[in-house]
């Protein structure tokens, strides 16, 4: 067992979680978006989850740390705040918010924490950078919307857990970066339509099937039962 | 293997260095002349490979006998193509941009004659009564050449070449003693990494060589993504049995048994190069299987990067090696624990490496007397743009930048002004004039809101806009983002977005607010090195040029005339001379047209701001003006025809 100090409170900790978990489980709300359950080496690209740790430099990404014992974490600093709602504003300064027509609305993690850091949601001091490319995923089942996409990549992390061959990557680098489909697998074999995971766990509602007169002949599948606890979180 | 050992790696040295001595610089031949040609990447660009051809061509015509011998690069790209000429009888002398008709009268006159031709003389390479030495030039004395010491005087293509001025005695020195030892002279010697951070060497390798792991690998950074950068291309191209050299040190001293050069494709010289440097290093026995009859084996291996930016950032060079999406990953762990295929391994840059052979010969108390106290050695620097000798130098740490930018590069050329000058690379930062005593070493730059970074440098004068130039950097920096993390590949393009915006004149005043404090969070909150270090010109700039940006924003002025939409020319009606039709047959668009009494003006709906009009005016009128803010130009109707 561990102990540790979080916001003032001692804090036990079990091995093996990393700090942004422990947080959370001690009912510790810390802003995240890209980090899961059972990731073995979290991508930390979301920038979200900075804490600041005492005797460590600058703020850190806590779904990299690994608590240790007599660690004291500060989760609400000012210096932390800023960056969240900063990191948070860049997402807004490129996303189409349009909450009343988007399926996420009230269960949607960029409101979530919009509300939390007391961010509204349209970004006043920065342009709105909406990515103007009619970049198609061209799959044959899915839809995905890049004007909504924050790049969170849990898509292809559920997709790559459930699939033994899996079907969604990172396309394209740098402000154009988008999710991509690998199609080399003929429509008709995929697991898809069946499957659904990555539409199950989009916080934002990006990447979703598409219309069934739209779609080929399958018939949706039970997807949300067979998500077998992958990001539950 | 006991026979292997019955010899030491010293005396086994000993007897491939006699070799290379009678395969490299035969005595007897002293009597014929040597021509050394630099035929680095640089030189070629500039025609030495028909510099080379007519050397050729000549000496076959006049029967004379000669020998030519390619070589690197000396880092005078202002002087290419270079040519040294060792004609028996006189000192050894370098000639600057030789072009294929100099050298064919070189011979004629110098071979044959025996006159050295002042006129196309740099500088002689030694001491003489007849000719003003290379020490007599500060681009030549105030440069302390250490890494580069071979460089543009040995033929890298030829192993020998390199044994014969000492090279690989060091690997053999370092064999015969335990790693240890070694490690503790390259700790003691304060050797801090030339990749860019400064990490201490010695440090690394002592972590390296502590990981329990058994298949670990030393890496040699050669990716070298930095636009205006090019030293470690010149080594590679110039001297790569050095680096094999430092590479096998290191390697031994970790308990590796592969090594690999990382090397961008776009440097197919430096490829070829060093493939041909790891065969013959392979085949005398001081690389590949029991190295030097010791139980020491290492495979090297060239690996060719696709050349992207981001793929230098150490864990994401790993993740391409392994065939991956070239993104930085999460550190720690750092690659010295869990690098390539997750085991332990050592990432060195070019120079880091290069170094090495020198503190095992010297020591590592003489490297500690070169250069400053917390950054010992040399630093070795690409400077561009304004200057009037630009190219590389090796200048002791501590060399102040006033001293090399002045006396080493010649200063700012047409008597311009200086303004400032970026160091780093496109991450680096902007410093004034103010900043000319700050001396070059790891800490001072870092201080001043630069970095040494790559070791890219470019001097501007008073014609760059500052704000121009931080947009210039923003814009390779934010091209070259990953993508991965939120700060670096919206807050990059965000600030790439309002800079533009105040070049061409459509700045707010809360721009200023906006860009400090996202400069700043894209600091602190980006995940790997490219975005922790792209906001430096934003931030250098707007600290210490900040007016510069106000002129562009509170009056649509660009104080250095560089941002075109707002500038503007028009003819001055009392210069120009009546009847001189001059402008208007090179203005590009037509927008040129006679006025009232015959004189000349512009029509400011039509320009397009190439300032052709303003070369072309002959001096004596000199009646083209350019003016900031655009609404200066006076409007001159065009008359109804
Ligand atoms: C964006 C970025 C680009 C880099 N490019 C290079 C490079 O081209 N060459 C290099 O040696 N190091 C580069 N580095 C630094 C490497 O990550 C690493 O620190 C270095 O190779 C270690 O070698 P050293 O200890 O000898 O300096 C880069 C770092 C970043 C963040
Ligand atoms: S589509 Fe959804 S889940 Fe996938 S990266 Fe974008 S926001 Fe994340
Ligand atoms: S800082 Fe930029 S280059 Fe580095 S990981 Fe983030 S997006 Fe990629």
């Amino acid at each position: 067992m561990i102990q540790l100090t979080i916001d003032g409170t001692k804090i036990v900790a079990q091995p093996g979680k990393n700090l942004l978990q422990v947080c959370l489980e001690n009912d510790v709300y810390v802003p995240h978006l890209c980090h899961m359950e059972g990731m073995e080496d979290p991508p930390a690209s979301c920038r979200l989850c900075l804490v600041e740790i005492e005797g460590v430099n600058g703020t850190v990404a806590s779904c990299r740390i690994a608590p240790r014992d007599g660690m004291v974490v500060t989760t609400q600093s000012q210096a932390v705040r800023q960056l969240q709602r900063s990191a948070l504003q860049l997402l807004l300064s490129a996303h189409r918010v349009d909450c009343r027509n988007c399926a996420s609305n009230k269960r949607c993690a960029l409101q979530q924490m919009a509300k939390f850091l007391k961010v509204p949601l349209k970004v006043k001091h920065l342009d709105h950078l909406l990515d103007e490319t009619d970049y198609q995923l061209n799959h044959p089942v899915l839809e995905y919307d890049p004007g909504k996409c924050v790049l969170c990549g849990k898509c292809i992390y559920v997709c790559t857990r459930q699939q033994a061959h899996p079907v969604l990557t990172f396309a394209r680098r740098g402000f154009e970066t988008v999710i991509g489909f690998m199609g080399s697998t003929p429509p008709s074999e995929l697991p898809c339509l069946d499957c659904l995971a990555c539409s199950a766990i989009c916080p934002v509602s990006a990447i979703y099937p598409k219309k069934p007169e739209a779609a080929s002949s399958h018939s949706p599948g039970p997807a949300d039962q067979r998500l077998n606890g992958v990001g539950k979180q | 293997m006991n026979l292997h050992l019955e010899k030491s790696p010293q005396e086994r040295f000993a007897a491939l260095l006699e070799k290379a001595g009678e395969c490299a610089a035969p005595e007897q031949r002293d009597t014929i002349p040597r021509i050394y040609i630099g035929m680095a990447t640089c030189g070629l660009a500039a025609g030495a490979a028909e510099t080379k051809a007519a050397f050729e061509e000549v000496l076959a015509e006049q029967h004379i006998e000669a020998d030519i011998i390619p070589v690197g690069c000396l880092g005078h790209c202002y002087a290419e193509p270079l040519v040294v000429i060792e004609n028996p009888g006189f000192p050894a002398i370098a000639y600057h941009q030789v072009t294929p008709g100099k050298a064919k009268v070189l011979v004629k006159s110098f071979l044959v004659e025996g006159d050295p031709l002042f006129e196309y003389v740099l500088a002689a390479m030694e001491e003489n009564d007849l000719i003003p030495t290379v020490a007599d030039f500060p681009r030549f004395n105030l440069e302390q050449r250490i890494v580069m010491r071979h460089c543009g005087v040995i033929d890298p293509t030829d192993i020998n070449q390199y044994l014969v001025k000492g090279g690989y005695a060091s690997l053999a020195r370092a064999l015969s003693l335990p790693p240890e030892e070694i490690i503790r002279m390259v700790a003691e010697a304060g050797l801090r990494g030339r990749g860019g951070a400064g990490f201490p060497t010695g440090r690394k390798w002592e972590l390296a060589k502590a990981d329990p792991g058994t298949e670990k690998t030393v890496i040699c950074n050669a990716d070298e993504g930095d636009p205006g950068a090019y030293m470690d291309r010149t080594l590679l191209e110039s001297d790569p049995h050095q680096l094999l050299e430092g590479l096998a040190i290191c390697a031994y001293c970790v308990g590796a048994a592969k090594a690999v050069v990382y090397v961008r494709a776009e440097y197919p010289l430096a490829v070829e190069t060093i493939t041909t440097a790891i065969d013959q290093a392979r085949d005398a026995n001081l690389l590949g299987r029991s190295i030097l009859g010791t139980s020491f084996d290492l495979e090297v291996t060239v690996f060719q990067g696709s050349g992207a930016f981001v793929c230098g950032e150490e864990t994401a060079l790993i993740q391409s090696v392994e065939g991956k999406r070239g993104m930085p990953q999460h550190r720690p762990p750092y690659p010295v624990q869990h690098g390539l295929w997750d085991q332990p391994t050592v990432i060195n840059n070019v120079k880091t490496l290069s170094t090495i052979p020198t503190i095992i010969e010297h020591g590592s108390q003489w490297f500690r007397s070169v250069g400053a106290q917390t950054s010992p050695g040399t630093a070795i620097f690409s400077v561009v743009g304004k200057v009037i000798h630009p190219g590389l130098v090796e200048i002791p740490m501590g060399t102040t930048l006033g001293t090399l930018i002045f006396n080493i590069c010649g200063g700012v050329p047409k008597q311009k002004q200086f303004k400032a000058v970026q160091i780093g690379g496109p991450s680096g930062g902007c410093l004034p004039e103010s900043f000319l005593d700050t001396p070059v070493d790891f800490d001072s730059l870092t201080q001043a809101g630069a970095m040494m970074g790559s070791g890219g440098m470019v001097v501007m004068d008073e014609e760059s806009c500052m704000v121009n130039v931080a947009r210039y950097f923003l814009e390779f920096t934010q091209n070259e983002s990953c993508g991965k993390c939120t700060f670096c590949r919206l807050g990059t393009r965000h600030l790439l977005n309002i800079l533009d915006r105040i070049t061409k004149g459509q700045g707010k005043e809360s721009d200023l607010d906006v860009l400090d404090s996202l400069a700043r969070d894209i600091q602190r909150g980006s995940l790997c090195g490219l975005g922790k270090t792209a906001p430096n010109p934003v931030l250098t700039s707007l600290n210490y040029f900040r007016s510069e940006y106000q002129a562009h924003i509170s009056e649509k002025r660009c104080p250095a005339m560089m941002c075109r939409t707002l500038t503007a020319f028009y003819i001055d009606p009392d210069k120009c001379a009546r009847g001189c039709e001059v402008c208007v047959g090179c203005c590009p668009v037509e927008a040129i047209f006679t006025a009232k009494g015959r004189k000349k003006a512009i029509d400011q709906s039509l320009c397009v701001k190439c300032g052709e009009c303003m070369v072309s005016c002959p001096p004596e009128y000199d009646a083209v003006k350019k003016v900031s803010p655009a609404e200066l130009a006076p409007i001159v109707e065009r008359p109804e025809s």
